[in-house]
């Protein structure tokens, strides 16, 4: 079937219509899900196409959304439980951390947990410093959890399901200003991407730009004005900050010998490190530049929209980041 | 239906094996092949006992770390729970889980949690699963009196009662949640009241406050469970309280500065498994031998525990490795 252009919102809403109709034990709770249709719109008409018993709304109470789909999930539904943003999901970290990721394990494999949280990220709203958070790699930080970060509408339908599909839990983090960007995705109920793969955006020879969510909108930028300048920067698009997949990361690096790594996420202790650190680890022999990380400042995001958006990273930042690195 | 001899013989053997298996874990630590911490549930016998012979097999139970007591009650393998104590291959988590983490997925034993309240979201959505899929079962969700002043408590609570879920909520009220007494931590001291703030909705939906029953009293928590069963399985979830009294520290190594000598042998003195063996010769003539003969063979139950636990394989690299995800 032919590939059309719709937006990330109307691809994730077709991800769960398509996973719902496919298996009777895949609901959806949450915050305004049902009767509201979604805060992000994602679910609107859900209620009246699926009824009360498969979209469930919950009161404003994110330890027990979180620990109830957990519960739900061990006894055998497929829970799609929606936190509405994650700047609330701390409120449910304990659920999220102590429960959905480590129950398999601590019980030596007896109970899966086959959840997806769905929850919205990200700064640049004038939100101030409570609701403006880009936290997943916190999340990525425990085994046992998977972490989904799509950049694209094409990622955020076939990742959605494919994380519906799989027995691990999943929080699948959906950045908050990118809902209604707009790419080719295949109109195939059948369409599901692997989990834990990276994917090359763009190809280039003079340099690696690591990202994943609104990073790569930045770093595509960022991408289109260097190559006016001659310069083509290669863009591995994570997807998942867990499992974690560097092999395409790795294959670029031996071509480019630079690297920069762009996310959202505060600048210590972040995915850069991360990448940083294991690109010296496997391959200090082809490292030709410091590797350079772009990130928010280190502080907590204000009101005012002049200084909010000095504290994000843009694609003005990315592109000094590259030519520092060249 | 009042239970046949059989079946309160075998309640019997079952808070002697408890009192006997922890007395014996006790040792073990003593002697350092259990680690960590160690809740012991002795003095409470009769509330896991009762609460749990009150399940019907398609029922669910689960806990927070206090859970080697309704581990054996809910038919658990001894020598596998042994071997869990141990940290064994053979343990019941695999050596992977410890004494707060205990779970049989065949027994519909959802297991021990360490979090506090933790587990309650875990009720309310396992319950949720008998619901949706229109299925006779109900979630006995045990918990301690401290468990119920967190916000897992409230949230847990608040969900099943719109939800209308199949849940008992079973606070087993031993006086005190590690050091604090009921009274210094929490608002209502009659803990069931709290189910008030559940209730009520349209067509009176919601939390229905169950009974305090004397947690030292086996059939009485019987009783008092059966019917919780059959109002969660017809109307929805209802809170009920167990008084009952905690005979050890709350972990291994408490000084129990919070209560005098003379409160916990009161509470010795009028234990739960005395007063059930009371009860037994009381409507059973000349039953002691028999009773004896009971509490002979528990000791021998937990003496093959614990030579299987000793002898058993301590886990691998392998298994270290093993189930950080699901295949």
């Amino acid at each position: 079937m032919a590939d059309r252009p719709i937006t990330i919102r109307e691809a994730l809403s077709a991800a769960l219509r398509e996973e719902m109709h496919r298996d009777e034990r895949v609901f959806i709770m949450g915050e305004e899900v049902g009767v509201w249709g979604g805060t992000y719109a994602v679910t609107r008409g859900f209620l009246e196409e699926f009824g009360e018993k498969r979209v469930r709304d919950t009161p404003i109470s994110e330890m027990v959304i979180a620990g109830a789909a957990v519960g739900a999930a061990m006894a055998g539904l497929r829970p799609v439980a929606e936190i509405m943003t994650i700047n609330f999901a701390f409120v449910a970290m304990d659920a999220i951390i102590n429960h959905a990721a480590k129950i398999h394990y601590m019980f030596n494999g007896q109970f899966n947990v086959p959840l997806v949280i769905r929850t919205t990220t990200g700064g640049g709203k004038q939100l101030g410093a409570t609701h403006s958070h880009a936290p997943e790699v916190i999340f990525a930080h425990f085994p046992g959890l998977y972490v989904a970060v799509p950049g694209t509408a094409y990622d955020a339908k076939g990742m959605l399901k494919a994380a519906i599909r799989d027995d691990n839990p999943v929080l699948f983090v959906e950045h908050s200003t990118m809902l209604q960007r707009r790419s080719p995705v295949p109109d195939d109920d059948d369409f599901v991407l692997p989990i834990g793969k990276s994917d090359i955006k763009r190809e280039g020879d003079d340099v690696t730009i690591v990202t994943f969510g609104k990073g790569l909108e930045w770093s595509t930028e960022a991408a289109d004005q260097l190559a006016q300048e001659g310069i083509e920067a290669e863009i591995v698009d994570l997807r998942w900050l867990r499992p974690l997949d560097l092999e395409p990361v790795f294959e670029s690096f031996k071509k480019t010998n630079r690297c920069v790594i762009v996310e959202e996420s505060l600048p210590m202790f972040n995915v850069g490190a991360e990448i940083a650190a294991q690109l010296q680890n496997e391959l200090f022999d082809y490292m030709d530049a410091p590797i350079k990380r772009v990130a928010a400042m280190d502080l907590p995001l204000p009101y005012n929209r002049e200084i909010e958006l000095m504290a994000l990273p843009n694609p003005q930042k990315v592109i000094n980041a590259v030519k520092e690195v060249l | 239906m009042a239970p046949k001899k059989d079946t309160l013989l075998d309640w019997y053997r079952q808070m002697v094996l408890i009192r006997r298996f922890e007395e014996r874990c006790a040792e073990l630590y003593q002697q350092g092949l259990i680690g960590g911490f160690l809740h012991l549930y002795i003095g409470q016998e009769a509330t896991g006992v009762g609460a749990v012979n009150a399940l019907r097999e398609q029922d669910h139970a689960i806990t927070a770390y206090r859970d080697h007591g309704l581990a054996l009650a809910r038919g658990l393998d001894p020598k596998a729970v042994m071997a869990e104590m141990l940290g064994k291959k053979t343990g019941v988590s695999g050596g992977k889980g410890g004494s707060m983490h205990l779970a049989d997925y065949d027994r519909r034993f959802w297991g021990g949690y360490g979090i506090v309240g933790g587990h309650l979201p875990l009720a309310a959505g396992i319950a949720l699963k008998a619901k949706y899929n229109e299925e006779d079962e109900v979630v006995l969700a045990f918990m301690g009196d401290g468990s119920t002043n967190i916000g897992y408590f409230h949230e847990a609570l608040n969900l099943s009662a719109v939800w209308e879920l199949p849940v008992v909520w079973l606070v087993e009220n031993n006086q005190y949640g590690m050091g604090t007494s009921v009274e210094r931590a929490s608002g209502a001291v009659e803990i069931v009241n709290k189910a008030r703030a559940y209730c009520c909705g349209p067509n009176g939906r919601g939390m229905k406050e169950g009974p305090r029953v004397d947690g030292m009293d086996v059939l009485a928590v019987y009783d008092a469970v059966s019917e919780g069963i059959e109002h969660a399985r017809k109307h929805g979830p209802i809170l009920m309280e167990s008084l009952t009294y905690r005979l050890e520290g709350h972990s291994m190594g408490d000084p129990q500065r919070y209560r005098t000598k003379e409160e916990v042998e009161q509470f010795v003195a009028n234990g739960p498994i005395g007063r059930f063996r009371d009860y037994l010769n009381e409507k059973y003539k000349g039953i002691d031998p028999r009773l004896d003969t009971i509490d002979q063979d528990v000791l021998d139950t937990i003496d093959d525990a614990v030579e299987f636990a000793k002898n058993s394989p301590d886990p691998t690299y392998d298994d270290l490795i093993s189930h950080v995800y699901a295949d």
